[in-house]
């Protein structure tokens, strides 16, 4: 005969034993490695809430010191390696086994610990693909997670950076797991309640607030020309061709540029209101001159970003905000709408092989997926039409039928070089001699070729979509490659057919003015710039702030 | 320092009445480009003087692509270089050429 309602009972258990470290809920933070140290056994799965931006990273100072002959062995499953101590967890023994998403801060010692068997690696993730497996087989047994506020009863307030905890909690609290959050203050009544109370087991108040990362400002000051041709030839040939309205960007400048060419150029173009309207995107200050400038009308954000929170606040005809007037963001539904309700991804990255291939992967470096894979993908699940959707599918089919389904158009926006003159198209991803090194059955791609429907560099646009075959695909690359080794590789009686076809388009199939690529085109020219379009709302971070 | 020459022939004058126009900043990272009409109609020329020596071959590969691609017939082109990647020597090459057509 089962025995059943053994998790409740070993829930249960834990609580008992946790009980003399916390009055009710509240845990003072000096208890909180005997509180660990109470509900977490030998090899429990863990998530250590690490989102892109919020760390809960006094529970991971916390969990990194506790007794390792209690604890130990445990198995990682979080989206974040981002702290020296996430990575001490490992070194020390405490955890053994890693799934994970991103881990850009920590992408040398990640390699090197996986190189010499510190972590043994489930899988790298995207978000959403790590958030549906908490789902199913990497449900946590503990998470611990961060919020700005608690009271007494545990109801959080994650405010802006609300980001993955929505889909830690929910996985972990009804699976009879143990919730424990670091909480930057407890008060009587919380803001407005983004996890309910009964959800959580104990809060802990550090004498420090969570860590935050401000990951997502990029100065215009650090805009360059080469950038803002760039950003001309998407808004002309992609943007304004296809009538794209529902979008994400990607960080980088490249797509900061078109964020600040929207209200100048794109006004000259006449596309407000054409293209542009709708995003998932995190609150990047650099859409602040759109925004107010009436380009923009909805923004739903995956995260929050430091600096923005009063400006979004008196925003909130565009950004989601609670009853509160502080922005509401969630990872889990950002993503998913990423992939079912936009028509158009446009972003960077550090490699690209003849194929379209792109990966971030760099010598001795993992930086993991994050979103970018979703966000730059096809969803075929998709079943509405839009404009844009219909058109690239059409172009993309050989026969197009009544039944040729739609796609996203997936746009990478890459330099020929990148930093100390280092190629940006390849013919081997360096992604390729990791995976091997490391023995990974598969080697980390951030966007796979076939899902690539355009790529600008500065020497103009290729459009995959109309390509026919490898080998027209392989010269439409080396066609924008521009003097890389692959670009000045490339067979110019063939790319030249190509620009006769439209697949390839330079500047000035473009109708694009090189001496219109300036500085001067760009609706802010420096942060300070941004703080005035907002009327004083953004504060940016000091790190930012020359003035 | 490295200083070179790349010449080359040019099928027409190339367009508009300016007698030199000048682009771009001698910062790091960028480049100034001068050019001036002075050449014979048929000729055309790049004269460079960069800071990042051991580069010739891709240098001469932007100055070529750059002569098949704009209107350079009786123009010399001075370029001060600060280290730019080569897609901004392009851009510049490329917006010297239009500044010395059309009036500011």
């Amino acid at each position: 005969m089962a025995k059943w309602q053994e998790q409740a009972r070993e829930r249960q258990r834990r609580l008992d034993r946790a009980r003399p470290f916390a009055a009710g809920k509240v845990a003072p933070a000096e208890n909180a490695k005997a509180l660990l140290e109470a509900v977490i056994r030998p090899g429990d799965r863990v998530c250590l809430e690490g989102d892109n931006q919020k760390q809960a990273d006094f529970l991971a100072e916390s969990l990194a010191g506790v007794d390792r002959s209690l604890i130990h062995d445990l198995h990682l499953v979080q989206a974040g390696v981002v702290l020296q101590e996430h990575i001490d967890l490992f070194e020390r023994g405490i955890a053994r086994r890693l799934d994970f998403s991103y881990s850009d801060p920590q992408g040398a010692a990640v390699a090197r610990a996986l190189a010499n068997g510190t972590i043994e690696l489930g899988a790298i993730h995207t978000y959403v693909e790590l958030h549906a497996r908490y789902f199913i087989d990497l449900t946590p047994n503990v998470a611990l997670i961060a919020a700005y506020s608690a009271d007494r009863e545990g109801n959080l307030y994650t405010g802006p950076n609300t980001e993955d905890t929505p889909a830690i909690v929910e996985a972990t609290a009804f699976k009879s797991g143990i919730v424990i959050a670091q909480v930057n203050e407890i008060v009587d009544q919380v803001p407005r309640v983004d996890i309910p109370g009964d959800w959580v087991d104990f809060i802990v108040r550090p004498d420090r607030p969570f860590y935050l990362e401000p990951l997502f400002t990029r100065d215009p000051a650090s805009v360059t020309e080469s950038q803002i041709l760039m950003a001309m030839m998407a808004i002309k040939g992609v943007y304004a061709e296809y009538g794209v309205k529902r979008l994400n960007h990607g960080i980088g400048f490249p797509t900061s540029a078109i964020e600040l060419l929207l209200p100048t150029y794109g006004e000259r173009l006449g596309l407000k209101g054409k293209v542009a309207t709708h995003f998932a995107l995190n609150p990047h200050p650099t859409l602040i001159p759109a925004i107010d400038s009436g380009w923009v009308q909805q923004i739903h954000s995956f995260g929050g970003e430091v600096g923005m929170e009063d400006y979004i606040a008196q925003r909130g005809d565009v950004f989601f905000t609670g009853h509160d007037g502080s922005l509401r963001s969630n990872r889990m539904v950002c993503q998913i709408a990423g992939l079912y309700a936009l028509d158009m991804f446009i972003g960077s990255t550090l490699q690209i092989d003849l194929a379209g291939n792109s990966s971030t992967v760099t010598a001795g470096r993992i930086a993991g997926f994050g979103g970018a894979p979703n966000m730059g993908a096809d969803a075929r699940g998709r079943r509405h039409s839009s404009d844009p959707w219909l058109t690239a599918g059409r172009q993309a089919a050989d026969a197009p039928s009544p039944l040729t389904r739609g796609r996203k158009l997936v746009v990478q926006m890459v330099e020929t070089f990148g930093e100390g003159m280092t190629p940006s198209f390849v013919e081997r991803l360096a992604s390729l001699d990791l995976a091997e090194k490391l023995n990974l059955a598969l080697a980390p791609v951030m966007i796979y070729g076939d899902d690539v429907t355009h790529i600008i560099t500065e020497e103009g646009i290729a459009n995959l979509l109309l390509c026919r075959g490898p080998t027209e695909r392989e010269q439409a690359i080396r066609g924008v490659a521009g003097f890389t080794e692959v670009g000045r590789g490339r067979d110019r009686k063939a790319v030249e057919a190509l620009r006769a076809r439209g697949v390839i388009r330079r500047p000035e199939d473009l109708g694009v003015n090189v001496l219109d690529a300036s500085r001067q085109l760009l609706a802010a020219r420096s942060i300070e710039d941004l703080v005035s379009w907002s009327g004083g709302l953004y504060r940016p971070p000091a790190k930012f702030r020359n003035w | 320092m490295e200083t070179f020459r790349v010449q080359g022939k040019a099928t027409g004058r190339a367009p508009g009445e300016r007698p030199y126009a000048l682009v771009g900043v001698n910062a790091s990272g960028d480049l100034e480009v001068l050019v001036e009409r002075v050449l014979p109609d048929g000729e055309c020329a790049v004269e460079v003087a960069t800071q990042v020596v051991g580069f010739r071959d891709v240098w001469q590969a932007v100055i070529e692509d750059f002569f098949d691609r704009a209107p350079v017939g009786g123009l010399r082109f001075s370029i001060n270089d600060g280290g730019a990647r080569p897609n901004t020597v392009s851009l510049r090459l490329m917006q010297a050429s239009r500044s010395i057509e059309v009036e500011p």
